[in-house]
């Protein structure tokens, strides 16, 4: 592992709506190292897309960074102007997008779409040396290079998501973020992107940013894990750590494997209830009404994150006495 | 190819039901029309009723389904009977003679409206934060609320009688003649203006609201934040990106459209007296000229069958999954 | 659901503007004896006689017809049909759509196959010029059989996009519950189903509105309708053949069109807020 090559400081993010403000993303510090695989996990609405929209400068219109900073090589992305991020975005860090499916433009060939990109960031590049940039990215995903020719609906689903990937990958960027890569994906093609992402990584030493809110997917893969709840990171250390001794009781629910309290015990399908609303977030603690281990003091004081050793935090009022 | 020759199977079979719908309707209704026909065809000759009988079913002892095809026939000879009002001429000549203006007064304008309609379209909806976009798309929305004909008559009472820019009507200046060349040629662009502007105008508020709709769809795609992530300049994501994508639905609804524009310009001739179909459609109603009526129906159907047709055809070539038949 | 959908509909601006127009226009309809200076074909008061042909003065705001007929009282009155035949035709052309859609799309089968083929027939046919042959065969001239040829002419727009709504939403989970607790299909259609396609009704139906009256004034206008009744589209019939515009008589052709227009552009104020409102993808940008 390398220098840090992202630090996120305290970054709040969110969205302006009629109701009021969202913070999506609140109060956000990670750092990531050269070469390294951080996992982000959490359920849907919990802020993980936000933050990879904010850390690639592509919030939609009423998308606000609130507060913090984003900072790149030391550079401040938030504090940049849209040419200047545009100049690192994908050249610098590029992102691999959600729904393969949608991802590519169905009336375009997806040779033509590897090779608009090199040349809209490469100047020195002719049409040719695009091409031929195209074609070996495609074979490092294992596709031939026949297939430039082809229409995206002509491409299976995992196919797609490797074009995808040979994509983010064209500009040999130093980051690529993952937004739920192979949640449109059967388990077995799953295993493959994966896996492919994982030898990729190693061969060409770029940092991977994996966004899910399937932990099962992270554990063997990641170096670090960061669990998200309601916008906030409420569990974070080395995936190994949080795998082995998960400390919030959130975490554990996310592995399927709640410890009962009554002693008996007993199967929880996930976690029951819904995340919070962000424009009606409960006091205290966030997770507090959907938690079992509940107690009075946790609707009334907010926990601070709190480092419980060297490489695990956790946000939790009784992880000290549980661990 | 498949996709095309299920196309075409369609096309036929729509022709068919149009067809026979001109062939049913007038047995279907209330008021006997035949009957009306007898009176007006009093003293017509015996020779040129044939077509007529088959279609209407006027004193014949034949059994409907005879009738039905004696009808089909005559329809694949292409005698549509005799025009009542024009007679002793064939409903065929009759139609002829007004179909080139028609086609050519309706054909340019609405191949104007669609190009500059969609690409308003296309701005508004990629501007469609600012002040501007959203009034062009106001006063759109207001000038489709118009019926064409009212429209044709405004500009005729502002642009052609108040101050007389253009005439008040008709294809050509009286006194002026086909073999005349040049001056002719002039005369029937001066005399196409104003209706060919009626037409334009208010079907292009059509246009231009699908492909925004469309537009708007699109550009929350992926596809589209991809686009602007891998930092393509901004032209190429809206031309290649969204509004490639974006056409294909105006496209395909392009034969559906076209029934409404051929209503609104029939509209349009009869304001402007111009010789078309519409106008021939107008004096048909007006004198109960039933085999002129059917055959202009006819012909209509045919025409908006026709473009639809062709309009999937052209989203075959446009669109890649349509092409493998991947895509209804 | 349908409550939220209201409440937005409310609270939109475009949908407000389009209401307040429209309930000016019923207002003058239902109070338009009220309103109204003189009756639609009254040609005299207190034994005076109207002039013809008059531009607008004082005693005739927008002047009056060839016949002396006060077109300010005749454009009031005539709200009152044009209003009839645009709402009922709407409601009744919404109605077939909805029926023809729904079932069709939640059936499947044989019975859609069937039905989506003649649907797709009667979008292929071009309805005016088929609405104007149907309108030329009938003897009766009137209100009734321009309400029953519209709307006969119209619903197959409709049926194929509620059709395909109800096919993606028969797809959904809560359906699929429903069908195996073993509910009816009607109940099934019209508790499960309906409630969820609420917003596409509104907007068929403020579709088929405006379509109905643009097509009842069309009629109207070229002699296909009772030509004794006071609608806006007669005014413009009466208005072109007495050659109203080469006489100037621009109060005569000008207000009618004008107010169909702006009762138009009412409904489409609304169908564009429902659109607003139920795609999100409008709405969030």
């Amino acid at each position: 592992m390398g220098d840090i090559i992202l630090k996120l400081q305290n970054l709040e993010a969110g969205y302006i709506i009629k109701q009021g403000d969202i913070k999506a993303v609140d109060n956000v510090n990670f750092e990531l190292k050269r070469g390294e695989f951080l996992g982000i996990a959490g359920e849907s609405g919990c802020g993980k897309s936000t933050l990879a929209y904010t850390i690639m400068g592509l919030l939609e219109d009423n998308g606000r960074i609130f507060n913090g900073e984003i900072l790149y090589q030391d550079k401040d992305l938030t504090s940049m102007t849209e040419n200047e991020l545009k100049a690192i975005r994908w050249q610098n860090i590029s992102m691999v997008f959600q729904s393969a499916m949608n991802a590519l433009n169905p009336v375009m060939k997806i040779g033509n779409q590897l090779i608009d990109t090199i040349l809209s960031h490469k100047k020195d590049f002719t049409k040719r040396d695009a091409i031929n940039k195209s074609k070996e990215m495609l074979k490092l995903v294992d596709i031939t290079e026949d297939r430039m020719n082809a229409f995206p609906h002509q491409l299976s689903g995992g196919m797609k998501q490797r074009v995808m990937i040979a994509m983010a990958m064209i500009l040999e960027p130093d980051i690529i973020i993952m937004d739920e890569p192979t949640t449109a994906l059967d388990v077995v093609v799953q295993r493959t992107i994966i896996d492919k992402i994982s030898d990729l990584r190693k061969q060409f030493n770029f940092s991977v940013i994996f966004i899910t809110h399937d932990l099962s997917l992270l554990v063997e893969i990641s170096d670090k894990l960061i669990i998200m709840y309601s916008g906030q990171i409420i569990e974070s250390g080395l995936a190994n750590k949080v795998y082995n001794n998960p400390l919030h009781p959130y975490t554990k629910g996310l592995m399927n494997s709640f410890p009962s309290l009554t002693g008996k015990l007993q199967d929880f399908g996930g976690i029951p209830g819904k995340p919070p609303n962000f424009l009606k977030l409960p006091g205290g603690c966030r997770f507090h009404t959907r938690c079992p281990m509940k107690q009075d003091i946790c609707s009334k004081v907010a926990p601070p994150l709190q480092q419980i050793n060297n490489d695990h935090t956790a946000r939790c009022h009784f992880v000290k006495k549980g661990n | 190819m498949k996709y095309v020759l299920r196309k075409f199977f369609w096309f036929f079979f729509a022709l068919y039901i149009a067809v026979t719908i001109n062939f049913i309707l007038p047995r279907l209704m209330p008021g006997d029309p035949a009957s009306v026909l007898v009176n007006k065809l009093q003293g017509v000759e015996e020779g040129s009723m044939e077509a007529i009988r088959a279609a209407f079913g006027i004193d014949t002892d034949k059994s409907i389904l005879a009738q039905y095809g004696d009808y089909l026939i005559n329809i694949l000879k292409g005698d549509l009977g005799i025009s009542i009002s024009n007679y002793p001429y064939k409903v065929w000549d009759v139609l002829s003679k007004a179909l080139p203006w028609t086609i050519g007064l309706m054909g340019i304008a609405t191949l104007f409206s669609f190009i500059i309609g969609t690409f308003i379209g296309i701005v508004v909806a990629w501007k469609r934060k600012t002040k501007v976009a959203n009034s062009v798309l106001g006063i759109f929305l207001f000038i489709r609320s118009f019926p064409y004909f009212w429209l044709g008559l405004i500009l005729v009472y502002f642009f052609a009688f108040k101050k007389p820019l253009f005439p008040l009507g008709g294809a050509y200046s009286i006194g002026v003649f086909r073999g005349d060349g040049l001056p002719f040629i002039k005369s029937v662009i001066y005399h196409g203006i104003l209706p060919g502007l009626t037409i334009a105008i208010s079907s292009m508020g059509y246009w231009m609201l699908t492909i925004r709709n469309n537009m708007i769809n699109v550009l929350a795609e992926d596809y589209i934040i991809v686009a602007r992530a891998k930092g393509l300049p901004l032209t190429q994501i809206m031309n290649k990106y969204a509004a490639r994508n974006a056409i294909l639905p105006s496209v395909s609804g392009f034969a559906m459209a076209l029934g409404f524009i051929i209503g609104g310009s029939l509209l349009t001739e009869m304001v402007f007296s111009y010789p078309g179909i519409g106008f021939m459609l107008y004096q048909a109603v007006q004198q109960q000229d039933y085999p002129l009526i059917q055959a202009i129906f006819l012909f209509i159907a045919i025409a908006v069958m026709t473009a639809n047709f062709l309009s999937d055809i052209v989203i075959m070539l446009l669109d890649p999954r349509v092409r493998d038949g991947g895509k209804k | 659901m349908i409550k939220d959908m209201l409440k937005l509909f409310f609270i939109n601006k475009k949908a407000f503007a389009g209401l307040i127009i429209l309930s000016l226009f019923i207002l003058m309809a239902l109070f338009a004896p009220m309103i109204a200076p003189y009756g639609p074909k009254q040609n005299e008061n207190d034994g005076e006689k109207f002039p013809l042909m008059a531009s607008p003065s004082s005693e005739h705001i927008l002047g009056t017809t060839n016949a002396g007929y006060d077109l300010y009282s005749q454009l009031i009155y005539g709200s009152r049909v044009t209003l009839f035949v645009g709402i009922l035709t709407g409601l009744i052309t919404t109605f077939i759509s909805l029926s023809v859609g729904l079932f069709s799309g939640y059936l499947r089968g044989t019975v859609d196959d069937v039905i989506s083929f003649v649907n797709n027939v009667f979008l292929v046919i071009p309805s005016l010029p088929l609405v104007i042959v149907i309108a030329s065969y009938i003897p009766m001239r009137g209100v009734l059989p321009i309400i029953l040829v519209l709307a006969l002419t119209g619903w197959a727009w409709g049926s194929r996009v509620v059709r395909a709504q109800v096919l993606t939403i028969g797809e959904r989970e809560f359906i699929k519950v429903a069908e195996v607790m073993g509910e009816k299909t009607v109940i099934i259609v019209f508790r499960e189903i309906l409630p969820n396609i609420i917003s596409l009704v509104m907007a068929i139906f403020f579709t088929s509105t405006i379509a109905a009256i643009i097509g009842e004034a069309t009629l109207e206008f070229i002699g296909l309708g009772n030509i004794s009744t006071v609608t806006w589209g007669t005014m413009l019939f009466w208005a072109q053949n007495n050659a109203a515009l080469l006489l100037d008589a621009w109060w005569w052709f000008l207000p009618p069109g004008l107010f169909i227009g702006i009762l138009g552009t009412s409904f489409a104020l609304m169908n564009f807020a429902i659109d607003e409102i139920s795609n999100p993808k409008i709405r969030k940008r």
